[in-house]
């Protein structure tokens, strides 16, 4: 199987913060990977480095074999084959649930009106979303507004999905119909990484588990061996903490 | 959000007690203010009344029948007002758009147009409308340059849409500087480039921010046209002028004035309504 990506001794520090510390990480298509780790580890960061919405100061990133933290190369073209999706959902308030999912194929890929329409539409069925398609974001859910970003993201086919705790901001009942839409993708082959606090939803999805803490991986594995039989005394520290949270 | 209808329900025996008490609060409170606004207005209404100068008053400021006569005079001037508030507004609304985007952008190829947006800001808004008036009126036509108007009422354009170019630049300017970083983040996420960003994701949010005080400008902007008369040329607040002057009788003036005031407070309501239904529509908590 092919690395879809591949980071090499990442580096990147906000001012005086060190925030990733020479992390490597390879991802191979079709699979699923889940970092964990507590607020401040550099989760979040790292999605963000790997879209390119943060440079980093040392280390390289390949997608695809070709190497994206390259200076001179185009990021919109990067972020093209890169879909993100954000803790806050981040959706345009005043577009439509239908034209937030066609904005970027519309105007990024040229699709013309009536393609982009159709395959948003599809998309919203799949996930029974097709009634909200002509309603303004602030009119939904929490869970809703984040099932369509899910779908902004997937229509322009990324090549590999960013997910950033996307049900941190969810309410527990929410949550559920948000994470079956990332199964859902799991099982269609998509390949992606996703910073999340939901071991068990860890456990379900993830083909390969890192355990981040000060901007390195100090444990990686199976969900199996990294949820369920860590090593790493800072990994079992991390895991009892979230157990007694009730979040196992 | 109430799509669920409720046809088959019929009100407590509690709920129609309750109505009851809440009519009568209404009527309770319409009653105060009504009595409220009589001893008020009565007051101020009696004070200008009395004053030992009012028979003057009346007569310079309030002459119905003066007032007839010059409404003609003062009424094709405010057509001049009119044309310089549109004519002038849409030129301001593409330079201040234009200056906003300078401002705010980071493309180092424009970084010339950053600082001269800049400087043109900070000179035109920190500088006084009326000397602004009186230079381009004045100095334009001085240089004698071939090609350039030396028409009043284009060069009293000229000066007004300099200056509010910079006072509504920077409205624009601080509306998209309002827009959240997580909004630009999603676009760029999405593969628009930074251009496509700000025209699809940025601006429309940022001007639907920035209604209310650019409507604010566009009254004020209607109203500071009468600063061109001082070039010469007879606006309503010149007409008037050129009527009390003749006569040592200022209706013309209070004509001048109710005219503005005829056409900037229904344009105010109107704004605030229009502003009211776009913002319940797109949110969920309704216009606060």
């Amino acid at each position: 199987m092919a690395h879809v990506l591949e980071l090499s001794h990442i580096r990147k520090s906000f001012g005086a913060e060190l925030v990733l510390n020479d992390l490597s990480l390879s991802v191979q298509e079709h699979t699923a990977t889940v970092l964990i780790g507590a607020s401040g580890s550099g989760k979040s960061t790292l999605l963000r480095c790997i879209n390119l919405l943060e440079s980093i100061d040392d280390g390289q990133i390949f997608l695809d074999g070709v190497e994206i933290s390259d200076p001179l190369i185009n990021v919109d073209e990067v972020r093209r084959k890169l879909g993100m999706v954000f803790q806050s959902f981040n959706l345009f308030p005043h577009k439509t649930v239908l034209e937030n999912i066609t904005l970027a194929p519309m105007k990024v890929q040229t699709k013309s009106k009536e393609e982009a329409v159709d395959s948003a539409m599809k998309l919203l069925k799949r996930f029974d979303l097709a009634d909200k398609a002509d309603q303004y974001p602030d009119r939904l859910s929490g869970g809703q507004q984040q099932r369509v970003a899910i779908i902004r993201s997937l229509a322009i086919n990324p090549r590999l999905l960013l997910l950033d705790e996307i049900t941190s901001a969810l309410d527990p009942v929410l949550v559920n119909e948000v994470l079956s839409i990332v199964r859902d993708l799991k099982s269609d082959g998509m390949t992606m990484v996703l910073a999340t606090h939901e071991m068990g939803f860890a456990t379900q999805v993830a083909d390969e588990v890192c355990f981040l803490e000060s901007g390195n991986i100090l444990e990686r594995g199976s969900a199996q061996e990294v949820l369920h039989e860590p090593k790493n005394p800072k990994t079992q520290e991390f895991l009892k903490r979230v157990h007694q949270a009730g979040r196992l | 959000m109430s799509e669920r209808t409720n046809s088959a329900w019929s009100p407590s025996s509690r709920e129609l007690e309750r109505a009851r008490a809440r009519k009568g609060i209404n009527r309770k409170q319409a009653l105060i203010a009504a009595v409220s606004s009589i001893i008020v207005i009565g007051t101020l209404i009696t004070i200008v009344l009395t004053s030992p100068g009012w028979e003057i008053v009346k007569k310079t400021f309030f002459d119905v029948n003066y007032g007839r006569e010059v409404f003609p005079t003062v009424i094709a001037g405010l057509w001049i007002n009119l044309q310089l508030t549109f004519i002038g507004g849409a030129c301001i609304g593409v330079i201040a758009l234009g200056l906003a985007l300078m401002r705010t952008t980071k493309s180092p190829a424009l970084t010339p147009f950053r600082f001269l947006a800049t400087a043109y800001v900070d000179i035109f808004r920190g500088a006084p409308l009326i000397l602004i008036i009186l230079l381009v009126g004045f100095g334009v036509p001085a240089l004698r340059l071939t090609g350039i108007s030396s028409n009043v009422i284009f060069l009293g354009t000229v000066a007004v849409v300099l200056t509010y170019s910079a006072y509504v630049a920077e409205v624009i300017r601080s509306g998209i500087l309002s827009i959240h970083p997580s909004q630009r983040a999603a676009s760029r996420s999405l593969g628009l480039t930074s251009a496509q960003t700000m025209r699809y994701v940025v601006l429309p949010q940022a001007i639907r921010r920035v209604v209310p005080p650019l409507l604010n400008d566009f009254v004020s902007l209607l109203k500071d046209t009468g600063l061109v008369s001082i070039l010469g040329v007879t606006d309503a607040v010149r007409a008037a002028q050129i009527n009390a002057s003749r006569t040592f009788n200022y209706t013309p003036y209070v004509v001048a004035a109710l005219l503005f005031l005829l056409i900037t407070i229904p344009m105010t309501r109107y704004t605030d309504r229009a502003i009211r239904q776009r913002t319940s529509a797109q949110n969920a908590e309704g216009a606060i």
